[in-house]
Formats: structure tokens, C-alpha cells, sequence
């Protein structure tokens, strides 16, 4: 029984193992300048974490295997060192693993972090709110009207609560439920969250970010394909959280620009 | 013998001439100014409703008409009108499609029933924001049975989509049988008014109430009109 149990074991690791090591299901293709860092160290947790769980299961299968069934006479081996041994074994392993994961993590961290935004990248403002996504270009004159929360009005339109009326800067800005960038050009989002928690994903962009009510975040990025891209809310934020979605669509320069005038217009 | 025929005759005639008498007025509502152009609302989110629009549909806070009418407002008679507690048996339908909501602004009697249907392949949760009235909000699953529900007290409601944040319309619910929605050139018209006294109020959503007093004497039509001032934002 204990045998067959080991076996088992060792079957049910080598099963599991055999998707991940054929890429079975791969991450979507990379459309960003900074995705290849991060995909990098997905693959270093996926191989550290994957050896040391193989390994692992096979070392449980292996005594279970002998050491099982003892006889009568048989003595108890202990772990070399007792429990204090054991202890310090597994923190020595567990903690270079770790630590070693989080040192070669922290560039990619810092790409996406603790780089600036450059000078030239295009803002744009996305609010998040029950249950979709809304965007907000500058306009012709590159400056964000004013927020007013008490002025939103969605039956209007009014999404970010602008005050068109008394203040000049909002009356060009171009509000879109559609979020279309040039490819290849640097776009820095300046995020926040009208009532609760959301998280803006782009699978694609290696992007994930979440909002949180009452900050502002900040987040830049390089797109490299034309395409359209989905963005799903990844926090859970209520009834509609499964239906809230918008689309991320790169296109070049010129298309977008013809986009921007079009929406402008409306 | 004779007096009762003469009590029964006396009678008829008397019924007879209060429904014989019964004027209309009549009139449309304009505007004055430049109203805001109507927003195109994008439903990528939702492309189940996205694709039953051919060309994007706009914002109706504001809908105008020909010969500078305004549609939705709601005239009714707010005061005079001699049959208000008659509550209507057949209830009134507010219909969910396309992601939006048809009619934009439903009039119901107190306590006359509302049916909330769906029509769309998506839920909805629809929340109408009473201030007066219990305040509630339902899911609405696609192929569910109707919501029923009724409200109690007259008021002016707000009603929006928990899930989809464009859907906006409007329940008025009053104590009058006697009530129009503007619609085309801002025309509207309320028949079968006894004579008497009436104050007729018409209201519209964003800008504003207005009231006027009218006299029926007969079954003439008495003409009445009312313009509102547009705003620019």
C-alpha cells in the first residue's frame, strides 16, 4: 500500500510537471518594452519553484518507499542535527530561494516603478468605477480640466465630473470608454478609482495594476503591436465585476491621431 | 311614478352634460437658447448591445425636436382634477434594450403597477435612486420573469444600471390619471378634462418645472404653451 502510495506520488508530479515544461499554455505574445523582464522571472520562479517541488516529491516518495513497512526491530532514523537541524536546513533553503528570486526580481520591479515617465509620454487619465473603464486625453490645449465628483453624471455623460461651463481647460479634453494609443510611443496613465477597488490587466502589455479609492497611481508603458487588446478589471468589485472590461487599441501614429480628432468632434 | 321619471330623467341629463363637457388643452413645449448636442455613448463593454446599434445612440437628457420642441417633459394636471384616486388595473412597462431604457421617462399613477422587463442577452441591475419612495435595486438576469413592483408616494425618479453606467432614465409617478409625455415638435395634449379649474405643471428633467393655471368652461380646447430655457452645459 505504501508503495503504491509512492508511487502515486511520483506520478502525479511527473503529470503535473509535464504542461508546464511543454508551455502548454504559454503566456500571449509580449507587446511591451518591459514585458521581457518580467517574463524572464516568471520562468525563474516557475523553474526554481518547479525543481524544488519535484525534488521534493521525490524525496517523500523515496523514504516512503523504503523506510515504510518497518520491521520489529527496526530504529527510528532521526534527521541529522534533531529538530533544530531541520529548522535551519529549511530556512537556509527556502530563504536563498526566495531571496534569490527577489534579487534578480527587483530590476524588473524598478523598469516599471522607479523609472520616471519620460518627458514627451502621452497622459492619459483612466477612471475606474463600477462596473467599466473610462479614459480622458488632454485635448488640443494638453491640459487636464479640473475634477469635480459632484458634477458626475453618467446619463449625461459627464463621466469624470468636468465643469465645462466655468473652467476652460475641460472643454476641449476628450472623454473615450475605449483606451487607443500610438504604438510604439511611451503613454503615461495616471489612474484612479471613482468608488472602490479595481485592477486595470492587460495580459499582453504585462500590465496589472490596481486601484486603490482615494490614490492617484501612476503607471507608464511602451506598446510595440498594432492590435486590439482586452483590459479586464482583476479585483473584485462588486455585481458586474465579471462584466467589466474595456478595449486597449495600439495603432499607429497617424490612425491614432485620426481617432483623436474623431472623437473630439463628437 | 311621474316624479321618479322625472328624478331619473333630471339625473341622466345632468351626467350626460358633465361628459358631454369636456374640454382638452392642449400645446407644445419649446425651448429657447442652445440646448448641449446630444453625447454618442460607446458600448464597446458590452458588445451584445454595442452591435444591435448600427450608428451609436446619443444621450437623452436633452432630446429636441423640429421647430426648436423639446420632448420628455412631462405635463400633467397637478391640481383641479376631479377622478385622481382612480388607480389604473393595467400596469405600466419599462423595458431594458439595447442597454438602454424605453421610454426614456415612464409616467405611472401611485400605486399602479410597473413591470421591469429584459430584453437584452446581459444582466442588469436596475436601481431606481427614490429619495421619497423605498430606494431598492434588482438583478435582472436574461430570460427572467418581469420585476413588479409599485410605488406608494408621488415622486420624480432618477433610474440607473448598476452594470452598464450609461443607462439613464426617469419614473414619474403621480396622483393624476390626467398626463402627457412631449413628443415630436414638443406637442402633448391632455383630453377629457370636465370643466373647472386646473393648474397644469410640466416638468423635465434637467431644466426644471414650470406650472400654468387653465379654466374649462365647455368642451373647448384650450391652447397652452411652455418654453424653457436651454442651458449650454
Amino acid at each position: 500500500m505504501a508503495k503504491l502510495f509512492a508511487i502515486t506520488l511520483v506520478v502525479i508530479a511527473i503529470v503535473s510537471a509535464i504542461p508546464i515544461l511543454r508551455h502548454t499554455w504559454a503566456a500571449p505574445e509580449d507587446i511591451s518594452t518591459h514585458g521581457a523582464l518580467i517574463d524572464e522571472q516568471m520562468s525563474e520562479t516557475m523553474a526554481e519553484a518547479g525543481i524544488s517541488f519535484l525534488a521534493a516529491q521525490f524525496i517523500l516518495a523515496f523514504f516512503v518507499w523504503k523506510f515504510s513497512n518497518p520491521g520489529p526491530d527496526a530504529k527510528i532514523k532521526r534527521f541529522p542535527g534533531g529538530a533544530k537541524g531541520l529548522v535551519i536546513a529549511a530556512l537556509l533553503v527556502v530563504g536563498i530561494e526566495v531571496m534569490a528570486l527577489g534579487i534578480f526580481g527587483v530590476k524588473a520591479w524598478a523598469n516599471v516603478y522607479l523609472t520616471p515617465p519620460s518627458a514627451d509620454a502621452l497622459p492619459i487619465q483612466v477612471q475606474a468605477g463600477q462596473f467599466a473603464f473610462y479614459f480622458r486625453y488632454p485635448g488640443p490645449d494638453g491640459k487636464f480640466g479640473g475634477l469635480h465628483p459632484e458634477l458626475i453624471n453618467e446619463g449625461t455623460q459627464n463621466i469624470f465630473g468636468l465643469d465645462p461651463e466655468h473652467d476652460v481647460a475641460a472643454r476641449d479634453d476628450i472623454v473615450t470608454a475605449e483606451l487607443a494609443i500610438p504604438v510604439n510611443k511611451e503613454v503615461h496613465l495616471l489612474m484612479h478609482s471613482k468608488d472602490v477597488g479595481h485592477s486595470f490587466f492587460v495580459r499582453e502589455l504585462r500590465v496589472q495594476q490596481d486601484f486603490v479609492p482615494g490614490l492617484d497611481v501612476s503607471l507608464h508603458f511602451t506598446a510595440t503591436k498594432v492590435g486590439k487588446y482586452e483590459i479586464v478589471c482583476t479585483q473584485l468589485c462588486g455585481l458586474g465585476h465579471y462584466n467589466m472590461k474595456a478595449y486597449l487599441e495600439v495603432m499607429s501614429q497617424p490612425d491614432f491621431d485620426n481617432w483623436l480628432k474623431q472623437q473630439a468632434g463628437q | 311614478m311621474r316624479a321618479k321619471q322625472l328624478l331619473l330623467t333630471v339625473l341622466v341629463l345632468l351626467v350626460c352634460s358633465s361628459l358631454m363637457f369636456a374640454g382638452t388643452v392642449s400645446g407644445r413645449v419649446t425651448y429657447t437658447g442652445t440646448p448641449v448636442k446630444a453625447k454618442p455613448i460607446d458600448m464597446s463593454k458590452e458588445p451584445s448591445c454595442a452591435k444591435q446599434h448600427a450608428t451609436p445612440v446619443t444621450t437623452e437628457t436633452v432630446v429636441t425636436g423640429p421647430n426648436n420642441g423639446l420632448e420628455n417633459v412631462v405635463v400633467y394636471i397637478s391640481s383641479g382634477a376631479p377622478d385622481d384616486s382612480q388607480v389604473p388595473s393595467q400596469a405600466v412597462t419599462f423595458e431594458q434594450k439595447g442597454c438602454q431604457y424605453i421610454p426614456h421617462v415612464l409616467v405611472m399613477h401611485t400605486n399602479q403597477e410597473l413591470k421591469i422587463v429584459n430584453d437584452d442577452q446581459t444582466s442588469h441591475n436596475i436601481h431606481p435612486l427614490a429619495k421619497v419612495n423605498r430606494e431598492w435595486n434588482k438583478s435582472q438576469p436574461p430570460g427572467t420573469p418581469p420585476i413588479v413592483d409599485k410605488y406608494e408616494k408621488p415622486e420624480f425618479i432618477s433610474v440607473k444600471c448598476n452594470v452598464h453606467p450609461w443607462m439613464h432614465g426617469e419614473f414619474a409617478v403621480l396622483t393624476t390619471n390626467h398626463y402627457d409625455v412631449s413628443k415630436g415638435g414638443g406637442d402633448f395634449k391632455l383630453p377629457n378634462l370636465p370643466p373647472g379649474k386646473y393648474t397644469i405643471t410640466a416638468w423635465h428633467e434637467d431644466y426644471g418645472t414650470q406650472t400654468a393655471d387653465v379654466t374649462i368652461t365647455g368642451n373647448e380646447t384650450k391652447e397652452q404653451n411652455f418654453t424653457f430655457k436651454a442651458k449650454a452645459y
